[in-house]
């Protein structure tokens, strides 16, 4: 994809840095010039989405740290003040915490989409990679920059998080008074969070900035999953592709403006608007909506360190993601089998989200009791999420290897444009 | 360097104990090897609880303050503890499961200090992942942790639900028949 430079610099200055800087060589290179496949759909804009979201979110959040106070004693209050006393702070602090689930929100399609189309096949691989640590450096952030309000559910989320940690045998105590820095979530708690929370958002900025450049040495995949081969299967990107995420960005930004101003407070806890307080816990302790799947798969094992161990794994299945496909096929287009398990994977993933919100308790169906199954009722979410996240694991470490020997695919095109083009004209 | 295939012969030798030369650059890369070891642990250890923390890690409670049957929840450590003055049924229950099938066995003799066993001292975080139980609720007539559904009995031990251990009994001493030292 990085064939030689076109750029050619118009005005004496432009001849004179480029000489010495050729960075607006490398911004026409990377994003005016740029091939990209012709067939590329929607799902395919939510990588220039994400990247409005992580501006967005860098700069709401260094306005707001120039207001708020990291202190066990000041925090909440610090919140608050932004809320009512900062000109326009309730707006910014509303656009970076809902700007937090619009992130999620465009990362998951985002992943989703390089699952179904196999975004994560050779070569790709290292692209892929990069994604799932930009993944992992985005739930770091999102959990830390969650505690700083110093709310009920941020406070006691932290207790639970930090104590997953307390699983790992013998060393496990060691290291949660070592994250803590004290004897329990504390002052120095909330100070390691919040610098964390100030770095990590240029880390994950620096690794979007590898994530790129891999994308740029290898191409963008397509929904044939066909490799471009001549011209006439890509577009430049400028125009096509700009005013394409334009567009997607502008429809997103009426999402996002939706949230903000008319209900900022739909996607968070009611109880993080009460003070910390150590000595009580909220009668139900539950994440952002983001990480619901995970906690359930945490609360579906009956045991801490398997529980923990299956929350994590589920995550380092991603991983390992590019070598647990067999298939040759990179895109399910062609793959009418694969579709239909990619499916009810995504519908697991939802199961899960939804039984992370619930009681692990409680009924799934009301007033039917069945009978008692290990340790709960099988009618109850517990039971629930046993058999969405079975699933899950299922999807990456069973079907995925088997599906990609034993399955029949559909005729794959020979390149992207055969398609669209008639007999003739393919020539 | 020159091409070695071309003349082995005509090239002078740069060191003339090259022996020499390989044993600087090992000492020298694990000289900077251990001076960056040594210098990751303040950056390591700076995490770990500071002075002041630790100064406060112990505390005084009178327990003339706790009428028969009631339970009193104090900070320690920036976690709640409670002080439980139990009743004889909830003694006697206590005592009686000492031989049930326990996930973490301890007799409730090892839970209380000899001749106090109207005084429960624990550590108020469950044992799964440090949410507070509240007492009355669960299976056994003591602990109920709502987070995730964890029964502790009337001695704080784990009876059913995620939780590996026992509440926590921390380290205390009685000054007086109506003091404790705790920590």
């Amino acid at each position: 994809m990085s064939g030689h430079s076109t750029y050619e610099p118009k005005t004496g200055f432009e001849r004179w840095l480029d000489a010495r800087l050729p960075i607006v060589r490398l911004g026409y290179d990377s994003f005016v010039d740029y091939p990209t496949p012709r067939n590329l759909n929607y799902w395919w804009t939510f990588g220039g989405i994400l990247s409005l979201c992580l501006a967005s979110q860098l700069i709401t959040g260094i306005i707001l740290v120039m207001h708020y106070t990291p202190s066990a004693d000041h925090a909440f209050a610090s919140v608050e003040h932004i809320m009512r006393d900062v000109n326009y702070g309730w707006l910014i602090r509303y656009m970076h915490s809902n700007g937090a689930s619009m992130f999620f929100i465009a990362v998951y399609i985002h992943m989703f989409r390089g699952l179904y189309y196999g975004s994560y096949k050779a070569p790709r691989e290292v692209l892929w990679i990069l994604g799932c640590v930009i993944y992992l450096l985005m739930m770091a952030t999102a959990f830390m920059g969650y505690v700083l309000p110093w709310g009920q559910m941020s406070f006691h989320g932290a207790v639970v998080i930090t104590n997953l940690f307390g699983a790992l045998p013998i060393v496990g105590e060691s290291i949660t008074t070592w994250l803590w820095g004290g004897f329990a979530v504390d002052n120095a708690t909330l100070n390691r969070f919040f610098s964390l929370h100030y770095l990590l958002p240029f880390m994950i900025a620096g690794v979007v900035i590898l994530h790129i450049w891999a994308l740029h040495v290898v191409g963008q995949n397509n929904p044939t999953g066909v490799e471009p081969k001549s011209k006439a299967d890509t577009l430049p990107f400028t125009p096509y592709a700009t005013v394409k995420d334009g567009f997607a960005m502008s429809v997103f930004l009426i999402l996002f403006a939706f949230f903000v101003f008319y209900m900022p407070n739909a996607l968070g806890h009611a109880d993080n608007y009460i003070p910390a307080n150590p000595l009580v816990t909220p009668s139900h302790i539950v994440p952002e909506w983001y990480f619901l799947p995970f906690y359930a798969i945490l609360r579906a094992v009956p045991d801490k360190l398997m529980g923990v161990l299956a929350m994590f794994g589920a995550i380092g299945c991603l991983f390992a993601l590019p070598w647990l496909d067999t298939s040759k096929v990179r895109s399910m287009r062609y793959r009418p089998t694969a579709q239909m398990y990619f499916v009810i994977f995504v519908v697991a993933c939802i199961i899960l989200g939804f039984c992370g919100a619930k009681l692990p308790d409680d009924q799934v169906i009301p007033h039917v009791t069945t009978f008692k199954f290990i340790d709960a009722d099988l009618n109850s979410f517990v039971w629930l999420s046993r058999i969405a996240t079975l699933y899950y694991f299922g999807f990456f470490l069973v079907i995925l290897p088997i599906l990609g020997l034993k399955e029949t695919p559909l005729p794959v095109p020979d390149s992207i444009a055969s398609p669209a083009l008639s007999p003739a004209e393919k020539g | 360097m020159a091409d070695t295939a071309v003349g082995a012969t005509t090239e002078p030798e740069h060191g003339a104990d090259p022996s020499r030369r390989d044993f600087i650059y090992i000492a020298t890369i694990a000289a900077a090897a251990g001076a960056g070891a040594s210098l990751v642990w303040p950056f390591v250890d700076q995490m770990n609880p500071s002075a002041d923390t630790l100064a406060l890690a112990s505390t005084e409670f009178d327990l003339t303050k706790v009428a028969d049957g009631q339970q009193v929840t104090l900070k320690w450590r920036g976690k709640p503890l409670f002080v439980r003055n139990r009743t004889k049924a909830e003694i006697a229950a206590a005592v009686k499961d000492d031989t049930a099938a326990l996930k973490d066995p301890q007799t409730d003799a090892e839970r209380v200090k000899p001749g106090k066993a109207q005084w429960l001292v624990l550590i108020g975080s469950c044992t799964h992942l440090g949410c507070v139980p509240t007492f009355g609720g669960g299976d056994y007539g003591g602990w109920f942790c709502p987070c995730h559904g964890s029964h502790y009995d009337t001695s704080g031990r784990i009876r059913k639900g995620p939780a590996p251990k026992n509440l926590a009994v921390p380290e205390y001493a009685f000054l007086s028949d109506t003091k404790v030292k705790i920590g």
